[in-house]
């Protein structure tokens, strides 16, 4: 089968990592691995993969519109309102890996069938991708989900600069997603950053306030929609729970990495990248 | 001259911790009445995790923010009016708009002691609208005194006016807290601030070793009102800091009244160390711990000092309360008490 295009913009960590997955997709292919400066790590690190690189930014796709037929964009929300309309004009995929929340959300686990429908998909954030497919079990299991709340801890190490100015556009966009996916009347996100050495593993709690919890009812559900999510993240599992702790429903999940770019704390990372190469290997088997 | 010392209250933030967050708007009310009397400069308010904060992780306010900022400005003439925010709980938008529309006037930005930088765009914001920014580092015993002069550096660079150093667990000794603050003073130009917690007993002598060595802004709480052990109780602070030859600005007389009146209206009794928060101060967990580790010990039939202990050795911090929950599974399964 002949490989799809993609470049990727953005060479931080997210970008880096990314771009190692898609080396190892049998649909995709990097035409482009797009920064703003050849010194950084992760262009070094694209050099040393023999990847076609450019430190043009956007303009390299302006610039060369038949490079790629989607195109991940994996920079800053600020970028991505600068780079959506520009992609849209040029007729490409996007797959938006910033919390920028133009284009339609997917969690691969939950949706990836309507990503096809769509130009712009936004993988909402990792804490997003790591709570949403344990919140829409408990919307698809529980009656009257009054609140979730979903609490991720990252590895400092893990955290680059776009993603701590980010800190607001994570919360926000965590909170539309985890509404939007679960039917929650209201929703809440929060992020901690650990230094801790070694590195934590991601690790995301979700709790519930629903009218009469059935954990039981739960159970059968959770099992099927995280063996879903294993696999694109094979390192996702349920590590407490769910059981009902205070009155809440209670579960914990950790998610470790696959260790491409950085080490295999760095689940965030990982499933959100993870979740976007499960998004454009959908479209690549689509369009061929 | 004599010499100055600006005095912070968080009561009715930080004691908020104690009471599950459960502080009414009448509380909220009759406190600031009598903190304004005593001329406090600050009195800062909110859920015990500042805005925004109100949650399953951390417990849910009695009070909303909306309703104490209000009630908080109505009843403060001269004091100035302080919140604590954590970036990765509350958002400009959502949170600290809200509470500048109702009149806040001292913004306490805090980050974990190494994360400075998520807190610039909170600290810019701040600035921007004319209101005063200090930079918090929280659980400052975690990080080399290096490593504190840098993330505060950052703090300052962003626009921070005051840089406070908190001693989130009451893990210091007086000589913990010197060698900080020096390093600090020396190398920051915005005025350096101590916040104490009272687990090992040396809240007082830590608030009085940073003035020492060069802080010039102490937070205090009336009967040490806060998370676990408390925090430096605002009434002896203030009396030792007299006798010291400080200036404070404070009424003793009316700030004594106002101490009563917390004693007999905001609380069920003022903080003791008790075992556990002895246990909860060496451990250097975050002293806000306190209230969840208790429960979730008591349903696990768990020693919680083992809990403690525990989530030191992973050195889990402030606000990943959830962590609580499985390290009580691993002891439990290791204990054998859970399949």
């Amino acid at each position: 089968m002949k490989k799809l295009k993609v470049a990727i913009i953005g060479s931080g960590n997210i970008g880096t990592d990314l771009l190692i997955k898609v080396m190892r997709s049998p649909f995709l292919e990097c035409s482009a691995f797009i920064g703003r400066n050849f010194h950084s790590q992760g262009m070094q690190k694209a050099q040393t993969l023999r990847v076609n690189i450019s430190a043009d930014g956007i303009d390299y796709i302006k610039n060369n519109p038949d490079c790629c037929d989607i195109v991940f964009d994996a920079t800053s929300s600020a970028s991505h309102f600068e780079h959506a309309p520009v992609l849209a004009d040029l007729g490409k995929f996007v797959i938006d890996l910033t919390p920028a929340k133009i284009g339609s959300m997917c969690v691969p686990a939950v949706n990836l069938k309507e990503g096809l429908g769509a130009k712009n998909v936004n993988m909402i954030t990792c804490g997003g991708q790591a709570s949403i497919p344990i919140a829409y079990a408990i919307g698809k299991t529980q009656c009257e989900v009054e609140y979730v709340e979903v609490v991720s801890s990252i590895a400092s190490k893990s955290a680059g600069p776009a993603t701590r100015i980010n800190l607001d556009e994570y919360i926000h966009t965590t909170e539309e997603g985890v509404k939007s996916f679960s039917g929650a009347k209201k929703t809440k996100a929060i992020l901690n950053l650990n230094p801790a050495i070694p590195c934590i593993n991601m690790q995301t709690t979700v709790m519930a306030k629903v009218k009469n919890p059935d954990v039981e009812k739960l159970k059968p559900f959770l099992s099927e929609i995280i063996e879903s999510v294993k696999k694109y993240v094979p390192g996702y599992e349920i590590i407490v729970g769910p059981v009902i702790e205070d009155g809440r429903i209670f579960v914990t999940a950790r998610v470790k990495g696959l260790g491409d770019y950085l080490p295999a704390y760095a689940g965030n990372l990982d499933i959100i990248n993870c979740a976007a190469v499960a998004m454009a290997e959908e479209y690549a088997k689509y369009k061929s | 001259m004599k010499k100055k010392v600006l005095i912070s209250d968080p009561t009715l933030r930080d004691g908020n911790h104690a009471v599950r967050h459960q502080l009414k708007k009448e509380q909220f009310a009759s406190y600031c009445k009598a903190a304004d009397l005593a001329g406090i400069p600050i009195v800062e308010v909110g859920h015990g995790n500042g805005i925004g904060a109100s949650s399953l992780q951390l417990g849910e306010s009695a009070c909303l923010d909306e309703v104490l900022h209000q009630t908080a400005r109505e009843n403060l003439k001269t004091s100035k009016l302080g919140i604590h925010m954590i970036p990765g709980f509350a958002t400009i938008e959502k949170d600290l708009k809200k509470a500048i529309e109702y009149g806040v006037d001292v913004i306490r930005v805090a980050s974990h002691c190494t994360e400075a930088d998520i807190t610039q765009r909170h600290i810019e914001f701040t600035r921007k609208n004319n209101k005063t920014a200090y930079g918090v580092l929280m659980m400052s015993h975690m990080a080399s005194k290096e490593i504190l002069v840098e993330q505060a550096k950052k703090m300052e660079s962003y626009g921070a006016q005051a840089l406070i150093i908190m001693d989130s667990a009451g893990f210091y000794l007086p000589q913990d807290v010197s060698e900080r603050i020096l390093l600090l003073t020396e190398n920051l130009t915005i005025p350096v601030g101590f916040h104490a917690h009272n687990n090992l007993g040396m809240a007082i002598a830590n608030s009085v070793a940073a003035l020492e060595a060069g802080a010039e802004l102490l937070d205090g709480c009336a009967r040490g009102f806060g998370a676990g052990a408390g925090n430096a109780q605002l009434e002896v602070l203030v009396a030792v800091l007299h006798r010291l030859g400080y200036e404070t600005g404070i009424d003793f007389y009316k700030l004594l009244d106002a101490c009563d009146l917390a004693e007999k209206e905001l609380m069920p009794a003022p903080p003791t160390i008790n075992s556990l928060s002895i246990v909860s101060g060496l451990s250097g967990v975050f002293s806000g711990f306190m209230k969840p580790v208790s429960r979730i010990a008591k349903d696990l039939n768990l020693d919680p000092r083992d809990i403690f202990f525990e989530l030191g050795r992973r050195k889990i911090i402030a606000g990943q309360e959830d962590y609580i929950m499985e390290v009580a599974k691993d002891l439990a399964q290791k204990n054998g008490k859970m399949a």
